[in-house]
């Protein structure tokens, strides 16, 4: 057939969570969505020298087929309710990515039209704190992503009625 | 009696070619665009406000993150806004490192352009080009400022610091390879015929709705209006070296192009000048109740560590008065209006923005047009939504 | 030195009895004038001395003095290769002036910025929406009695500035 077969005719047994985690987590698929300086770093990450398509993390354009979603940039109170729709139109499991001190915590922009941080509305899992963040720091917080997703217990299973979902302290 | 309706089509402010959080309301007859309602300020960030609030030196920051593709330009103009208003004279050295540095800029400002522009038509290969060229900018920036993007290189009266050594060498690598790159990117595009199709004639605006409208920069430039304020209104020392303003012809997309990319090879000449005349001297001018003492009198003596805890806590006093002062920015005239009432704080910060002017003239350019040409528009636009909005 | 200056020489013709004040700072014009002929003035200054290009129009908000705003137009002749600034006095009790977008229409978004930030109405202006802030936010933030954090938030204190 020209395709080789290492395994043979073996059969390779997993957990549900770690088969469910390793896709999950091997395939990230942010949603292009950049709102200020951050988006350029988040561009550049995802272009020719840092490359994110090697760890299986390919932009989306739309929201409807994305699990991740990178705040890269500053929030403002006229953006806020933008990005809420969008994250209500991500399907589940998703995951949100703080990028930088303004989506972290409003960074130096203390003023009266922006969002003194995305965690006053969604819920973010991993904070990448730069002004703007290096590629390599976007590039180790995704990795961070991956290992909280690695560490998921019955997320899959609850969804389709195999009990509780356990969530983890870290 | 068929009965003319049009349609109403969102675009953005999530849209992966606006270019940021840009938001158009297109009304369609069909796929003819009738009217165009833009809609900003979805990164407004209070940058004017801010800065009455913060000194003259805690500004500059915050100039940084307005045109983000093209930082030192934004500090550029901001410190010599602040320098006339001063009276300050910088040195000779500091003014050739800010021109290579603003010109180092333009380049990787246009790249970003073209990058974006070229994506946005469907040019993938341009894109991956050019932000591989870019990162070579990018070192550079680093090396110099500590930083990729929000640089902060500058200081009121000079540089924050001396180049770094070894300098020299980088940008002339940079001088060396860039050329062979926008062959490259000439050879992708200039002459593709999908490129030419999807260019030319495409977003149209005469010389003399251009200069009503506002717009600056390459798109001015690309109507054939022979405006370039390095040249006209130098500021810098850019009259000390020779280079070329190319303007357009027919007004197009495909000119705005084409103007840029003679602009970047331009400005490989400018840096080559300016690389050549550089001497040997200081960085910083001698104004003591402006400038920062040098490091190794700060670590070294309490006089130096008084000064400088002086100036950054509290700042600088800048004599009662006002200024405009503008530079050629990658996008267009970049203008800050100062206006000081003798404390330590601006009492107004006016930015004027070029993408904000240029923008506002979408509808102009896009009216009549078929709805997938819009993504052209605002690519030869090269507009940047934290500046619009600041 | 101000007074040599070609546009100045002809508004002190024209205009005379507008003008409050000439200034020159920096090598830069500045011309403080009434507002009630800004239009005339501005046409006069576009139509017979070719400044062809309005490059912005914002204000400044002197709070506690009176005239309170000062709108400020920054206009270039490309021909000439010159600046010249005109600021048209506004004073609080009545914010408003005639808009320029008739002659320079990029005074069309920068007019609106300044009805959206300071608060000052533009007679005659074809859409005088908000266009940074959102429709239903109130006040004004660039005006100095508008706190820099809103006016909904304890203004943090461990700052130095």
């Amino acid at each position: 057939m020209g395709v080789d077969n290492p395994l043979g005719d073996n059969i390779i047994t997993a957990s549900l969570d770690g088969l469910v985690n390793w896709a999950r987590k091997s395939s990230i698929w942010p949603m292009t969505f950049g709102l200020a300086c951050c988006a350029i770093e988040m561009m550049a990450t995802g272009a020719s020298t840092h490359d994110l398509d090697r760890f299986g993390i390919i932009f989306r354009a739309s929201p409807r087929q994305s699990d991740c979603i990178i705040i890269a940039g500053t929030v403002t109170k006229k953006m806020l309710p933008v990005i809420k729709t969008v994250y209500e139109q991500m399907p589940e499991p998703k995951w949100v990515v703080a990028m930088g001190a303004c989506a972290c915590s409003g960074g130096i922009f203390d003023t009266y039209s922006v969002v003194q941080g995305i965690d006053e509305a969604l819920p973010v899992d991993v904070y990448i704190p730069g002004c703007p963040p290096r590629p390599e720091a976007l590039l180790y917080g995704l990795i961070k992503l991956q290992e909280k997703i690695g560490r998921e217990r019955n997320s899959f299973g609850s969804t389709i009625g195999l009990g509780e979902r356990f969530d983890s302290a870290a | 009696m068929a009965q003319k309706e049009t349609m109403t089509v969102n675009m953005g402010p999530q849209h992966p070619s606006t270019h940021g959080v840009l938001r158009l309301i297109i009304e369609l007859d069909g796929e003819i665009i009738e009217k165009i309602t833009p809609h900003i300020g979805y990164l407004h960030r209070g940058i004017e406000k801010l800065s009455e609030h913060r000194t003259y030196h805690q500004t500059l920051p915050l100039t940084d993150r307005m045109d983000y593709l093209a930082p030192m330009s934004n500090n550029l103009g901001y410190v010599l806004a602040v320098e006339k208003l001063l009276g300050l004279e910088v040195p000779e050295r500091a003014q050739t490192v800010r021109v290579i540095t603003a010109e180092l800029t333009r380049l990787k400002s246009h790249l970003v352009w073209l990058a974006c522009h070229a994506l946005d038509i469907g040019a993938m290969t341009v894109f991956l080009y050019c932000f591989r060229e870019r990162e070579k900018v990018m070192s550079i920036y680093e090396k110099l400022s500590g930083a990729r993007m929000t640089s902060n290189y500058y200081r009121v009266g000079g540089l924050s610091a001396d180049v770094y050594a070894g300098f020299e060498k980088d940008v002339q690598e940079i001088l060396d390879t860039f050329p062979a790159h926008f062959d490259t990117y000439e050879g992708l595009l200039t002459k593709n015929t999908i490129w030419l199709q999807r260019t030319i004639g495409n977003g149209v605006i005469s010389a003399e709705d251009a200069i009503d409208a506002g717009i600056t920069g390459p798109a001015l430039r690309g109507s054939g209006v022979d405006w370039d304020l390095r040249r006209d209104n130098p500021y810098s020392g850019y009259d000390k070296y020779d280079f070329k303003v190319p303007v357009g012809e027919k007004c197009d997309t495909y000119d705005r192009y084409k103007v840029r990319l003679v602009e970047m090879r331009e400005a490989v000449k400018i840096i080559d000048q300016a690389l050549k005349s550089l001497k040997p001297g200081p960085v910083l001018a001698a104004e003591p109740q402006v400038c920062y003492p040098p490091k190794e009198n700060v670590y070294n003596s309490i006089e130096g560590l008084i000064h400088h805890f002086k100036l950054a806590s509290e700042g600088f006093a800048v004599p009662e008065g006002e200024v405009y002062q503008s530079v050629e920015a990658p996008k267009g005239e970049l203008g800050y209006y100062i206006v000081s009432d003798g404390s330590t704080k601006p009492y107004r910060m006016r930015v004027r923005p070029p993408s904000f002017v240029n923008l506002s003239a979408i509808e102009r350019m896009a009216k009549g047009a078929m709805i997938a040409d819009l993504v052209a528009v605002i690519g030869t636009l090269d507009i940047v939504l934290g500046e619009i909005d600041r | 030195m101000a007074d040599n200056n070609r546009a100045v020489i002809k508004l002190k013709e024209r205009f005379a009895a507008d003008i409050v004040d000439v200034k020159e700072f920096r090598g830069e014009v500045t011309v403080t004038v009434k507002k009630e002929n800004i239009v005339a003035i501005c046409n006069y200054l576009k139509a017979e001395l070719a400044y062809n290009l309005l490059t912005d129009v914002t204000a400044v908000d002197y709070l506690g003095q009176e005239p309170r705003f000062l709108v400020v137009y920054n206009m270039y002749s490309i021909a000439n290769k010159d600046r010249l600034r005109v600021k048209a006095q506004v004073c609080e009790s009545a914010p408003e002036i005639d808009s320029v977008v008739g002659l320079w229409s990029s005074a069309d978004w920068l007019e609106r910025e300044v009805v959206d930030l300071f608060g000052i109405t533009f007679k005659n202006h074809p859409d005088l929406r908000r266009i940074l802030m959102t429709e239903d936010w109130v006040g004004y933030p660039l005006r100095k009695d508008y706190p820099l954090q809103g006016p909904d938030r304890e203004p943090y204190k461990g700052r130095l500035s």
